[in-house]
């Protein structure tokens, strides 16, 4: 049975440290834009942590949500870009093909989740940060759209290992650069199409939910929390 | 009241044709300067990158696409217009089918333009064809925007085609009494009309036949730029009332841009004997109707976004009712309804200059629309995180304003290269005794001269 890869991201563990921020942007060549562009909020996050304040100072609580592609099932990316450059892969991601982009932004704007980043000019990496470019990831030039690939580069570099070896992918063989990075463990990857899974179990937890599931995108990534924010800490 | 006879018609209307008056120079210069700065900003944002425009995360589609859905809305006049008059044999209409059909060429052009201009690699717009390529791929079906390169190339052959049939007959008018280079020209124009009745027959079925199929092609065009915005879940743009609704926000910024050119084109080209207040008077209340349904359906459309309550078109709703878009939806309010229905509904006010004034409101009021539909929604998107704001920057207001002036120009061109009324036409009217139209002649000569 083919892969279905599925993240599952647990709310009440993430700190907000932003680590799983700093490897993506390391693991997937993303460019920074500097600060004049970044405060025309042009800076590419594949992902980002939401952070939203409850109650009234000084009594006052922080959540942190790292959003990134939830990899949707029924992804409204897909359908309207014209040249096929966001479509869906064998293994359920939405796949973004950065040369047949060209840059309509449309899958941007059906994006729910603004998980898009548009490249508004060519980029470029101040020095020396120009060395440390990895060399499995495609950098992409202006006039295209980028997301998250739930680091396909690593997911094709196990199966393919795995395939030399002739054996099955052991469960957490492959991590995405976000999931590697986080201190609390908060991120778990894995094949939802093994219902062993470390992910899949986790997926099934009560405390579950999706990301905007009433717009019916079935996305593949879950949040675990507890029922309210609000709630009681030992519930 | 004026008495005309078919000279006195070809003395008129082939008059602008001939000489070019320095103030007709130089406003096609000032005209044309702009439109090249527009060009020049449109290669600068190819070279540089979209970055030198005003979008920005969220908001991925601003000016250019207002522009497109705005030129695309405006090209309604014309075509579908003059198809409706003709077909339902509305005598008062000859004067004014050929003015209308020009706007719709031309708005058409330009409108289809803006999907290149806005796009991140425009030199890759031709992978919208779907032509077997070494890339082996084919476009996407199932993308609106492919539904709009269909409908915009169907709808500009169409409305080419529906422009050209009767203009055959004026063109070999003009080949007849010119002499030279000009008489070549006309002569390649005119595709050999000699009128005779074999040619009659088959010009008015064709016209009959492009009359009919151009209707169901215009609603189609508008329908599919509204489901660009409708097919995708974004607030307050996926909605079932948007295909109509764009339809009627076409046509009437569609008779506004003909009532506004008609206007300038009487003043300029001493039209004053042949568009006549009465033309200026029906489709005044054609305007004023179609105000009214424009009225009806953004209260629709407000209305059951209010009740409905989502959460997540809340935000759109209260972004444009009374927060940072609201000056901007009112001033769209004033001018699409609040100013234009007393001037229309008013007999007294409904003169050519109050028309006129109308227009010129409602055509502005036009464009906001179509910048409130996009915008807004695009800024309040679900996730309060990602909430954002736009700000359009040189580049977009110099190719806007280009398009302006390049429609402008291109129409005044137009009116020195083919007669802007149908002269035939016209004619063809003096047979009928033309109650509306009060040119009162005695019938002579019919046809091309």
């Amino acid at each position: 049975m083919a892969h279905r890869w599925g993240m599952v991201i647990d709310l009440d563990r993430c700190t907000g440290c932003e680590a799983c921020v700093v490897a993506c942007r390391a693991e997937n060549n993303i460019a920074t834009v500097g600060e004049e562009q970044a405060g025309l909020s042009r800076a590419k996050h594949w992902i980002r942590v939401e952070r939203y304040y409850e109650g009234e100072f000084p009594d006052v609580k922080v959540k942190f949500q790292p959003v990134l592609c939830q990899q949707c099932d029924a992804a409204p990316c897909e359908t309207v870009c014209p040249t096929f450059a966001s479509y869906h892969t064998g293994e359920g991601l939405n796949g973004q093909i950065y040369n047949r982009c060209i840059g309509t932004r449309y899958c941007a704007n059906a994006c729910p989740y603004e998980v898009r980043f548009f490249n508004f000019f060519n980029p470029v990496w101040d020095k020396p940060l120009h060395l440390q470019l990895n060399p499995d990831v495609s950098v992409r030039t202006v006039g295209v759209m980028e997301k998250c690939t739930f680091c396909v580069q690593r997911i094709k570099a196990g199966e393919i290992q795995a395939e030399a070896e002739k054996r099955e992918l052991k469960d957490g063989e492959i991590r995405p650069a976000c999931v590697q990075s986080c201190p609390p463990e908060a991120m778990v990857f894995g094949d939802l199409n093994d219902a062993e899974s470390r992910a899949s179990r986790l997926a099934n937890s009560r405390r579950r939910t999706k990301l905007l599931a009433e717009l019916g995108t079935r996305p593949k990534v879950t949040y675990l929390q507890r029922d309210s924010w609000h709630g009681d800490e030992n519930a | 009241m004026a008495t005309k006879t078919p000279e006195q018609i070809n003395d008129d209307l082939l008059r602008p044709l001939s000489g070019i008056s320095g103030r007709y120079a130089l406003s096609a210069a000032l005209l044309a300067g702009v439109a090249v700065a527009a060009f020049c900003a449109f290669f600068y944002q190819a070279y540089t990158g979209l970055g030198v425009s005003g979008l920005r995360w969220p908001v991925f589609w601003g000016f250019y696409i207002t522009n497109f859905v705005f030129w695309i809305g405006l090209s309604h006049a014309g075509t579908l217009i003059s198809a409706i008059l003709r077909l339902s044999n509305a005598t008062w209409r000859r004067p004014v089918t050929r003015c209308a059909e020009v706007i719709t060429v031309f708005a058409l052009s330009i409108g289809a333009m803006f999907p290149i201009i806005h796009l991140g690699r425009p030199w890759l717009a031709f992978w919208l064809f779907p032509y077997p390529s070494e890339r082996r791929i084919w476009p996407n079906i199932h993308s609106p925007l492919l539904w709009d390169f269909f409908a915009i190339n169907t709808y500009l052959i169409a409305s080419v085609t529906f422009l050209l049939l009767p203009i055959i007959p004026d063109m070999a008018l003009v080949r007849d009494r010119a002499a030279g280079l000009r008489k070549k020209i006309y002569r390649a124009l005119a595709l050999g009309w000699t009128g005779t009745p074999k040619q009659w027959h088959r010009l008015e079925t064709a016209m009959h036949v492009m009359a009919i199929v151009v209707i169901p092609v215009a609603v189609s065009v508008h329908s599919i730029v509204s489901w660009d915005f409708a097919m995708a879940p974004v607030p307050m743009w996926h909605s079932t009332i948007f295909a109509p609704y764009f339809v009627c926000g076409a046509i009437f910024s569609g008779i506004a841009a003909l009532l506004l050119a008609m206007a300038l084109l009487r003043k300029f080209l001493h039209l004053e004997e042949y568009l006549l207040p009465i033309h200026f008077e029906n489709l005044g209340k054609l305007l004023l109707v179609m105000s009214v349904l424009w009225f009806y359906f953004i209260f629709a459309e407000r209305l059951t976004t209010w009740y409905g309550n989502s959460v997540g078109e809340m935000p759109v709703f209260w972004a444009t009712q009374h927060g940072s878009y609201a000056p901007l939806f009112w001033t769209m309010m004033f001018c699409n309804f609040l100013i234009p229905v007393p001037i229309l509904a008013i007999r007294k006010l409904r003169s050519i200059t109050g028309t006129a004034i109308a227009s010129f409101t409602i055509v502005i009021g036009m464009w906001l629309e179509r910048f409130l539909i996009i915008v807004p929604s695009l800024s309040h998107k679900y996730l309060t995180y990602s909430w954002g704001t736009y700000r359009p920057t040189w580049v977009e207001i110099t190719i806007t304003a280009g398009t302006f002036s390049g429609l402008a120009l291109l129409y005044m061109i137009f009116s020195k290269v083919v007669p802007i009324i149908s002269i035939w036409e016209l004619k063809v009217g003096l047979r009928q005794v033309p109650h509306s139209a009060r040119i009162i002649v005695e019938p002579k000569e019919v046809g091309a001269d």
